[in-house]
């Protein structure tokens, strides 16, 4: 089976039957530069040099990968490695594709960026890397998240990005890609589009994907080094998938490691209560790539709840609905209260505050670990810190930081 | 012949442009469908395109997105504006209004309903074409087929930053008639028509017997003035949408009247 599976889209932009572009003709030309332009670039020494020079310099990497003893032994059997991403500058994963997509776009001439962004990782991110390379930047993010995630919105607007509201449809994340596309509509010429999740129209998941492997290229080559073997099992969250398919895909010929995506229960498998795409939605189209979603009969986009701002999203990339299809990662789910327990444990007995994203990564790890002997070996994706969540954490809680 | 070919064959006889007004299904309920198409067709139009409201249509600007919104929060189903349309077209039929019906609706409704399903339906309610913003020439193929079996037109877009070989292969998969984009970016009224455009029109022209539609920003007579010296028709839509958001508050009649009135204009500039 892994022998077969693809690790680059077709020349329709797919992984399997998942992906394409399913966006406005308008839009084709600059998917189709951007398509171009990846594709020298991955060829291009000196980018990949530079790519690197800037992740280690500026983002801080090699992050740690770090052996969670408290968390083992309270599971009770595998050894818990902890892929600390959160120990990157701006405390998340999503840096690493930023970095990226922003010397893309200096390297194509483009003289503006835009993103979307949802609990506002992504737009931090962003902003950080436009300041960096002195890029005019518009970050769109609905109106509900901006009042859920103001140090965020200060965060942005501080390095000189200018948050602009989204007050359409349900003002979350989804409503924010379909601004970022609109704006790109009509500025095609000279912005370029940073998305921000493993999603939307080839060549974007490819891109982030591999942006991003360097989480998985590292943690293969630190566990070995630290444990003489590779892990038994990965686990990593998913929303979008950014995070999950830069882990997952550095281990994707490794037959015997198993690899598990953990994705938002929410309140129960109920329509509107989750976002657990894979879990619970079927193939169709969102935000310009054929991939699993969650929609009515009728096609229109399902309304979706986690605990976790970065997980409610109802779609997912199309690289993870060919893994799951092809059987090669496992797909899964942790609700709201385990993952608001899981939040508490990790900073209770390890001293570190995990996203509620990773939370949910965590509680999976830990449940996979106590079945396991403990000579194995399983490898979290620590995708980010928690300290953005802690204010919805106390409101949940009954108390107010406010 | 399909009635979207013959239309513009029989206007080309006339030596006349078309108009082609859009609304959306279900705005402001889907009750008054029926009639405003009823409306447009009897003022001028000579196509109507009937959009199948969307949670997230990319292509769409703010208008136009509003007036989805507003037809979903009343709970507007795809069965519903096939029904809708059957009505709409015998009554069309049934006064000799010979004014053909085109569906614009995203990809992502298509595949959850049914590829060939959704086909048969618009064939049975009567439409003459489909318009799938989102589904570029490289995946429409397959649909491609479909649609022509069915007797039905697959209406394809070209930009301002389309290519010229691109265009050709565009052209290669289109029928009915060519959307012709006005400026790049998404559907609004907007203030002047673009010389880089007429070029365009002019260029194409050489190309195809098909023929050019201009939509995205078309609101006024003046565009209509313009344009007629250069393509086959126009399409209006956020400008009538519009017109149909601000007149709801007063009833029916008064959307039927604005929307009779900004189509008087708009025929009388396009056909003097």
């Amino acid at each position: 089976m892994n022998a077969k599976l693809q690790s680059t889209p077709d020349a329709l932009g797919r992984f399997g039957s998942f992906g394409g572009r399913y966006v406005p003709e308008t839009l084709i030309e600059a998917l189709n530069e951007l398509t171009i332009e990846y594709e020298k670039a991955i060829k291009d020494e000196s980018f990949q040099k530079e790519f690197h020079r800037y992740l280690n310099e500026f983002v801080g990497r090699p992050s740690r990968l770090y052996f969670a003893e408290r968390l083992t032994k309270e599971a009770g059997g595998a050894k818990i490695l902890l892929k600390r991403e959160d120990l990157n500058h701006t405390g998340a994963h999503k840096i690493n594709n930023s970095i990226g997509q922003a010397l893309l776009a200096k390297r194509m001439g483009k003289k503006r960026i835009i993103a979307e962004t949802g609990a506002g990782q992504h737009g931090v991110a962003t902003a950080t890397a436009c300041a960096l390379f002195n890029f005019p930047c518009r970050v769109y993010m609905g109106e509900e998240d901006i009042r859920r995630q103001k140090l965020n919105v200060f965060k942005m607007q501080a390095m000189g990005t200018e948050v602009c509201p989204v007050t359409t449809g349900s003002r979350t994340l989804r409503d924010a890609v379909n601004e970022a596309m609109r704006d790109w509509m009509s500025t095609v010429g000279n912005t370029h589009y940073i998305i921000g999740s493993a999603v939307g129209p080839h060549p974007f998941p490819w891109i982030v994907r591999d942006f991003q492997s360097v989480i998985g290229s590292e943690s293969r080559e630190q566990c070995i080094a630290q444990t003489g073997k590779l892990p038994k099992v990965v686990v990593a969250s998913v929303g979008g998938g950014s995070n999950a398919a830069g882990m997952f895909f550095p281990f994707i010929h490794d037959k015997e490691v198993e690899l598990v995506g953990v994705e938002a229960g929410g309140h129960g498998p109920k329509p509107g209560g989750h976002a657990a795409t894979l879990s619970h939605g079927s193939p169709g189209i969102l935000h310009g790539t054929f991939s699993y979603v969650l929609q009515d009969h009728d096609g229109q986009t399902a309304d979706v709840h986690s605990v976790s701002a970065g997980l409610d999203y109802p779609g997912v990339g199309p690289e993870h609905s060919y893994w799951k299809d092809s059987g090669r990662v496992r797909y899964t789910n942790v609700n709201d209260t385990e993952a608001l327990a899981g939040f508490d444990l990790c900073s209770k007995l390890e001293g570190i505050l995990p996203a509620l994203e990773t939370a949910h990564a965590v509680v999976e790890a830990m449940r996979i670990a106590s079945k396991l002997s403990k000579d194995d070996v399983v490898v979290v994706c620590f995708s980010g810190r928690g300290d953005k969540d802690c204010y919805e954490i106390a409101r949940v809680a009954g108390n107010s930081l406010e | 012949m399909n009635a979207l070919e013959s239309a513009f064959a029989n206007l080309k006889k006339e030596n006349k442009k078309a108009f082609i007004p859009f609304i959306a299904a279900g705005d402001p309920d889907i009750n008054s469908t029926k009639e405003l198409a009823i409306t447009l067709a009897k003022n001028g139009a000579t196509v109507i395109e009937i959009g199948f409201p969307y949670s997230d249509p990319i292509a769409d600007g703010p208008v136009i997105q509003a007036a989805y919104t507003r037809a979903l929060d009343k709970g507007i189903k795809i069965e519903h504006i096939f029904k809708a349309i059957s009505e709409t077209s015998a009554e069309l039929k049934r006064t000799s209004l010979q004014v053909p019906i085109v569906a614009m609706v995203s990809a992502s409704i298509i595949h959850r309903f049914g590829k060939e399903k959704f086909i048969n339906e618009c064939s049975k309610a009567g439409f003459s074409g489909l318009i799938i913003p989102d589904l570029p020439v490289e995946e429409s193929l397959e649909i491609s087929v479909d649609i022509k079996k069915a007797g039905l037109c697959l209406i394809q877009l070209v930009t301002p930053n389309t290519p010229k070989e691109r265009a050709l292969l565009i052209l290669s998969a289109c029928s009915g008639f060519l959307y012709c984009v006005s400026v790049s970016g998404i559907t609004g009224e907007r203030d002047k028509i673009p010389e880089e455009l007429i070029q365009n029109l002019a260029w194409l022209r050489k190309q195809t017997p098909l023929p050019l539609c201009v939509g995205f920003g078309i609101s006024k007579p003046e565009h209509a003035k313009v344009l007629r010296e250069h393509a086959d028709g126009v399409i209006v839509g956020s400008a009538i949408v519009k017109h149909i958001e601000t007149t709801d508050k007063a009833g029916l009649d008064a959307v039927k009247n604005a929307i009779a009135n900004l189509s008087a204009s708009l025929v009388g500039a396009l056909n003097p």
